[in-house]
């Protein structure tokens, strides 16, 4: 017999498709990205069969297209994420997602006794490294590296 | 357009640091100087440092400044459970500069850019103390003539001492030789030895302290502290090897001076406090003019 053909989660029309998330780090590119505050249609599919990457995630938003330093943002959760620019169901482009030179909030100062961590002060930093991570913090200087990272 | 603080050495450039050593040693020559008649400074000790607050105080004393503040967050709004936000904004409408000690790292950065008038970080717990390292480059700079080709040996807590790493990185900046002298457990981190690496800097570390106070310039002290380690039994081994006692100074250049931040425990034996090389004490009073360079710099006043 044989097996019906469909995708996972059904195409759109034009918009913008994020493909390769880590499974884990679905919400958390949703609460980077804001989508839970806009209008817009939104897809997704979790726990989906990743040929490279174990268990991947992917959502689909009909009608937004990113500016590079807003889909960058979710380097650090997701930095294998492809995306997809999509017109008329064609995929005009394709992107990957690079970790910036400098992280606004998102994450969190892994030194228990920085500023940071005590008031509310959005966290800043300067990526020292990409690969592995490597994040100084703008207030207390230490470094919270790849295996620190946590996800504010 | 955003004030211009001192919370972090890097904040300057090699040229303002220039600077600022010029005009200490303009103030250490006429130290009394009406420059800030009218001028309000705000000394906030978030925490007790006696030393650095009284040499603040001092400083603006001799410039003709008032001074109001606390001494220790017990006796402020702080306990009351104000945050550092709305202490800052508050206290910089009364004062046109503010030095503050915290125990929170990053709290000055932060303090820096919620402020109207300057910041001048006097410690932010572990992380930046710069008018020290000003203070130490200036009596690096008056007892050698230079900062520049010079051999620096440091001794004792390398891993967690504020301080050295602060000098380490200042002294970078010109052709300096460093000399690491500490217990297996307090050695330099890594990351400021890469740092010496890729500028292509000298270092050599050691344990053992007579071999390399021959060659020093400078010997900056600091001390051992005994909850720095995790086994007691390895600090009683050790106490005693980090102990600068005037007979070790007999190969030493004569020129060689010893420095310590200050308040030593018994890292110096008080026999050398009365040789040529012991220069702690006058280190100390040097930071009064630092401090009057530094503040004179931040309110533009020279």
């Amino acid at each position: 017999m044989k097996e019906p053909k469909q995708l996972s989660v059904s195409a759109i029309e034009s918009g913008t498709v994020i493909d390769h998330i880590p499974a884990s780090s679905l919400f958390k590119v949703i609460q980077i990205l804001r989508l839970d505050n806009i209008p817009n249609q939104i897809t997704f599919g979790t726990n989906l069969e990743s040929k490279t990457d174990g268990k991947k995630a992917i959502i689909k938003i009909a009608g937004v297209f990113f500016e590079d330093e807003d889909i960058n943002r979710i380097a650090l959760v997701a930095p294998k994420a492809k995306l997809n620019i999509i017109r008329d169901y064609e995929v005009i482009e394709k992107k990957v997602v690079e970790v910036p030179d400098t992280i606004h909030g998102i994450a969190k100062c892994m030194n228990p006794k920085c500023i940071t961590n005590f008031e509310k002060v959005p966290t800043r930093f300067r990526v020292t490294s990409k690969k592995p991570i490597a994040l100084k913090c703008h207030y207390c200087e230490k470094i919270t590296d790849q295996e620190r990272l946590e996800i504010i | 357009m955003k004030t211009k603080s001192l919370v972090s050495i890097d904040d300057l450039s090699t040229d303002e640091i220039t600077k600022i050593l010029k005009l200490a040693g303009d103030f250490e020559k006429n130290p009394v100087q009406d420059l800030l008649p009218g001028k309000v400074v705000a000394t906030l000790f978030f925490e007790p440092s006696t030393r650095t607050r009284l040499s603040f105080e001092s400083a603006v004393n001799k410039l003709g400044g008032r001074i109001i503040g606390f001494t220790d967050s017990s006796t402020s709004s702080v306990t009351k459970g104000e945050t550092l936000y709305d202490t800052i904004r508050m206290v910089s409408s009364y004062a046109d500069l503010i030095v503050m000690r915290h125990p929170i790292e990053g709290s000055a950065r932060y303090a820096s850019e919620v402020s109207v008038v300057p910041i001048i970080n006097a410690g932010d717990g572990a992380n930046q103390h710069p008018t020290q390292t000003l203070l130490d480059l200036y009596s690096i700079q008056k007892t050698q003539g230079t900062l520049d080709n010079l051999n620096i040996c440091m001794v004792g807590d390398l891993k967690y001492g504020r301080t050295v790493h602060s000098l380490l990185m200042a002294m970078s900046r010109w052709n300096t030789t460093f000399n690491f002298v500490a217990p297996d457990e307090l050695r330099m981190p890594d990351e400021y030895k890469l740092y010496l690496n890729n500028l292509g800097l000298r270092y050599h570390e050691t344990s053992d302290l007579s071999e390399v106070i021959t060659t020093a310039d400078i010997v900056y002290m600091t001390r051992v502290q005994k909850e720095r380690f995790s086994d007691p039994m390895e600090y009683e081994k050790v106490k005693n090897a980090y102990v600068l006692h005037k007979s070790m100074l007999s190969d030493s250049k004569p020129g060689m001076k010893i420095l310590h931040p200050l308040p030593r425990v018994n890292e110096i034996n008080t026999d050398v406090d009365n040789t040529n090389n012991a220069y702690y004490f006058t280190q100390a009073l040097n930071g009064v003019y630092t401090r009057q360079a530094i503040i004179c710099t931040l309110l533009g006043i020279k």
